[in-house]
């Protein structure tokens, strides 16, 4: 059963993945990439893993790709590229070579252990048959070894939030930083002293028309 | 504390005297600056004299007494002091050149009486004795080198006095060009020693030199010879002293006489245990170069008509004869010459100028004659300093002269020949000097009109000068009536007012050095060796490398008697010509061009020389700089090249980076499996 | 069939992971499209995150479990500033690919 559910799953993850950089569409790659996802957490789940899958299923299929997608459908970046050249010389050969080592080194050096991979335990608290749930025994460990991670994640997660307004909010022309220009002409469409709020709104009247 | 650790008071005070002259010289003035300047050296003078006494009091085996005052340069394991070695060498210089040095600023009150730069000229005088002292006093090479260094400067500042005239300033310039070179050599001979000892300080280098090398010891002697031909002006690099003249008098007379020129004889004699450990050619070489430039410029001296350049050619000879000594290790005679050089040249050279002030400014002596009558106190102190250079006993110079003689004798009869010879030239031209300057007609008149001066040309005056001795008043009482042609001579110099003596500024010192001049030969007579002052004090320094010779008495007076035969020939000869006038001087061109040494020089110079330094210069800039530029460029080039990978391309980099990890990847994989 | 099959082993997830991180490399390096690279890019913790929970069941340890959390963490904060940028810069100039930001050119 357990043999069924993993080759399913892979032959999701791996068509996903291979839709992903194989689609001309962004659209197309971002629902492949649901796709893998979902496999993943599917694998999480045959693991034992079950807190992680659904971590994995609202963070990342939910949230993240759905973010994706809003910048797709916000900027209209919604253009077919054209795949069948790539103006870097070299690189897709290159890009080939990377590929096939990246897969190949670990398999190898699998192999050559005889398909026995152990690494160190780092003694933490055993998982696979305790008694408590495995979300218990991750929350323990969360909260007590890797409390200060846990904390220094946390101020991630607000510097990034923080970025992301400051990126995302209409900047002055990186000109007008630079230069004292007198009072900016008033054209209309043009918004150079209307303050930066937030993007939906200012994204509609803002047609990629608007740089003057 | 005992008397002795009063040593830094001896560079301290001329020290204190050129700062307070460099902050309150303009406002002290004319003639407190000098005064002030005087005091400080006099003051420094006494000090020598109590430290002096202090040594004495000393067993002979106890005297060398070092005064550290503070650690200099502490590098490491190795560390430079800057303290004092009063030690019977260093005092005996430090009393000559502090003494003559207070009356030299004594005179020069008087002789720079109406300059402009009154004080700046004291100052720069205190400078220099300051240096002078720290040279000799210093208890290391690198402090005598401070010394060294701060003489040479002083003696360019004081050459070129008068700057704003180009070729006095040029003078300036050649000295110091000229002592540069010379100062390589020291700095070699520094850095040997340093090298083979691990101290320059003068206990160390000198008790250890005998475990030095021969070709150390060689090297550093040598090098230290190379120094010393620089200051004290032998060949090759005696060109800048004759020029040195342009600076005033009493610089020539403190500078180029008594004090700086020693300096080599004094680093010489200092590092007498290390010439003993060099390889035995060295010390003939020094000998003879010192024999060979005595004689080469006594030539010079002979056709020279400015009275400063005699006595500049006159030094250079002199001090010829000084190396000779030291190169026959003979270190006695040549400190005793010095001694004795000192006072009797000190006394020509202020002589000299009290004859330039009461001439006017004239320095001519074609264009003197017959100045006894008008100054009889430098006529007379001249004559006695006259005397004593000529060699003519009972008067210093004869006895220092004699010394050296015989150890030349003694060394090598070829020197001795050449000693004599050049002797016999340094007496004849002498001569020459007193007799045109003091003796014969006045080739000058007055200007009609100024007062009491009118027909002094007609006037046949001499008077029967009673402080002359037997030769003076000899060539004294032949003199023909001559001066009454004076007038209508055609060359004859016209002054606007009459020669006058000197005020008493100056001819107090003159005396003083006439009288020691006279009497400085006791410090080292002959007769018995219980006489031999010079050499008792100075053995703790010397010891076995003094030479000790085994003469027949016999000897010794008959190579006396031959000296001082050559010295009255020569005087003779001088008489006969330039007072008899039997036959016309023979000054021939080429020796008052000084063998067309300078020009040869500027011709080398210009020509090959010029060829050879364009050849280093060209292999400076191809081989050295382009080398140097050769590195850059490829750095640039490969900077260059590398630029290509810098495409701006993200995606290129990001290929770099995955290329970078796949590799490491690999590493680690490997080295974890195997 | 079942039969047939063996018995899922632990390192066929690994091989797993292997595979997919090696098509997400693959992809950020040949794709010009910047949402689609930065999709490239999300696969590659998401196999990073498939090895260490395999690892984590191997060892019988909750450390790997633990650092999918804070890879989970951090993939968010990454996509959020990511996207940021992204739309700051295609706001100005929506067809831009990675190859146009060049300015980086030595």
């Amino acid at each position: 059963m357990e043999t069924f559910v993993f080759l399913v799953a892979a032959a999701v993850c791996l068509s996903g993945a291979v839709g992903v950089v194989a689609s001309r569409s962004p659209v197309h790659s971002a629902l492949s990439l649901v796709g893998t996802l979902f496999g993943i957490a599917v694998l999480f789940v045959a693991q034992e893993a079950n807190f992680l899958a659904a971590v994995q299923v609202i963070v990342y299929a939910g949230a993240i790709v759905v973010l994706f997608l809003f910048v797709i459908m916000l900027l209209g970046v919604d253009r077919v590229e054209d795949l069948r050249v790539d103006p870097l010389v070299g690189q897709r050969a290159a890009a080939a070579v990377v590929g096939v080592a990246v897969f190949a080194l670990p398999v190898v050096a699998l192999a050559s252990v005889g398909w026995d991979a152990t690494g160190a335990a780092s003694n933490l608290a055993g998982i696979v048959d305790a008694d408590v749930p495995d979300i218990e025994v991750i929350g323990r460990s969360l909260f007590t070894r890797y409390v200060f991670a846990l904390e220094i994640t946390s101020i991630l997660l607000a510097i990034a939030v923080v970025g992301a307004v400051m990126l995302a909010r209409r900047s002055p022309r990186p000109a007008d930083m630079l230069v004292d220009l007198p009072e900016p002409v008033r054209t209309p469409g043009s918004d150079a002293d209307v303050p930066a709020v937030d993007g939906p709104q200012d994204a509609t009247a803002g047609a990629p028309g608007e740089e003057a | 504390m005992e008397t002795l650790d009063l040593v830094w008071l001896v560079p301290a005070l001329p020290l204190a005297g050129f700062l307070t002259l460099v902050l309150l010289g303009r406002r002290l003035g004319e003639p407190a600056a000098g005064w002030l300047a005087t005091a400080a050296v006099g003051g420094s003078f006494l000090a020598t004299v109590v430290v002096f006494f202090g040594l004495l009091d000393r067993p002979e085996e106890d005297r060398a007494f070092t005064q550290t005052l503070f650690e200099w340069i502490p590098i490491g394991g190795w560390e430079v002091d800057v303290g004092f070695l009063a030690d019977p060498l260093s005092i005996a210089m430090c009393l000559f050149v502090t003494g003559v040095g207070t009356l030299i600023h004594l005179y020069s009150i008087g002789y720079m009486h109406g300059d402009r730069d009154f004080s700046k000229f004291f100052l720069y005088l205190n400078l220099f004795v300051f240096s002078m002292v720290v040279l000799v006093l210093g208890e290391n090479l690198l402090l005598t080198f401070l010394g060294w260094e701060g003489v040479g400067a002083c003696s360019y500042f004081l050459i070129s006095f008068w700057f704003t005239d180009p070729e006095k300033a040029s003078a300036g310039k050649k000295a110091f060009v000229t002592n540069r070179i010379g100062d390589w050599g020291f700095m070699v001979a520094m850095f040997a020693c340093f090298a083979a000892l691990g101290s320059i300080s003068y206990d160390e280098i000198l008790g250890g030199a005998g475990s030095l090398s021969g070709t150390t010891a060689t090297l550093v002697a040598a090098c230290l010879f190379v120094g010393a031909i620089g200051k004290s002006a032998q060949f090759p690099l005696y060109v800048w002293l004759p020029d040195a003249m342009a600076g005033p008098t009493p610089v020539s007379a403190l500078i180029h006489a008594a004090t700086m020129v020693t300096s080599g004889i004094y680093l010489l004699t200092r590092a007498n245990p290390i010439i003993a450990e060099a390889d035995s050619w060295i010390q003939p070489t020094i000998a003879w170069v010192g024999a060979g430039t005595a004689l080469f410029a006594a030539t010079i001296a002979v056709s020279q008509r400015d009275i400063k350049k005699v006595l500049a050619y006159s030094t250079v000879s002199q001090l010829g004869y000084m190396f000779l000594a030291v190169g026959v290790g003979a270190y006695v005679p040549a400190v005793f010459h010095m001694i004795t050089h000192a006072f009797f040249k000190a006394l020509l050279f202020l002589g000299s100028g009290s004859v330039i002030h009461g001439m006017h400014e004239e320095q001519d002596m074609t264009r003197m004659g017959g100045l006894r009558k008008y100054m009889p106190v430098t006529a007379a102190t001249f004559i006695i300093g006259w005397l004593a250079i000529a060699g003519v006993p009972p008067f210093s110079g004869f006895f220092s002269k004699d010394e050296i003689l015989l150890y030349a004798w003694a060394e090598n009869p070829a020197l001795w020949a050449v000693g004599l010879v050049t002797a016999l030239l340094t007496a004849f031209y002498m001569s020459r000097q007193v007799f045109l300057v003091f003796f014969g007609e006045e080739r000058f008149t007055v200007e009609a009109g100024t007062p009491g001066h009118g027909d002094h040309a007609e006037v046949e005056a001499h008077d029967a000068d009673t402080a002359l001795d037997t030769e003076g008043a000899e060539a004294e009482a032949l003199e023909e009536a001559d001066t009454a042609h004076a007038p209508q001579h055609d060359d004859v110099h016209v002054l606007h007012a009459a020669p006058h003596e000197s005020p008493w500024t100056m001819t107090l010192p003159l005396v003083a050095l006439a009288g020691l001049a006279i009497v400085g030969g006791a410090i080292q007579l002959p007769f018995t060796s219980d006489l031999h002052f010079l050499a008792d004090w100075l053995h703790p320094v010397l010891g076995e490398n003094e030479v000790h010779i085994d003469v027949a008495t016999g000897t010794k007076v008959g190579l006396a008697v031959v000296a001082v035969l050559a010295g009255l020939v020569g005087i003779a000869v001088a008489y006969a010509i330039y007072l008899r006038k039997v036959r016309q001087p023979v000054e021939p061109q080429i020796l008052a061009e000084g063998w067309r040494y300078d020009q040869a020089i500027s011709a080398f110079m210009g020509g090959p020389g010029r060829a050879g330094f364009e050849g280093i210069a060209a292999f400076d800039r191809t081989v050295v700089d382009g080398a140097v530029n050769g590195v850059a460029a490829t750095v640039r080039r490969s900077g260059s090249g590398l630029r290509g990978l810098q495409s701006g391309f993200v995606r290129n980099y990001a290929l770099g980076i995955a290329v970078g990890s796949v590799l490491l990847l690999a590493y680690f994989l490997v080295q974890v499996t195997y | 069939m079942a039969a047939v099959l063996a018995a899922v082993e632990p390192s066929w997830y690994l091989v797993l992971g292997a595979a997919l991180f090696a098509i997400g490399a693959v992809g950020l390096l040949i794709r010009r499209n910047p949402l689609v690279m930065f999709m490239c890019i999300e696969l590659m913790p998401n196999a990073v995150t498939l090895t260490f929970v395999t690892f984590s069941r191997m060892l019988d340890d909750v450390a790997g479990q633990t650092m999918v959390v804070f890879v989970f963490v951090v993939a968010a904060a990454e996509v959020v500033v990511g996207l940021g940028i992204i739309v700051a810069i295609m706001r100005r100039r929506p067809d831009a690919t990675a190859d146009d930001l060049a300015l980086l050119k030595g």
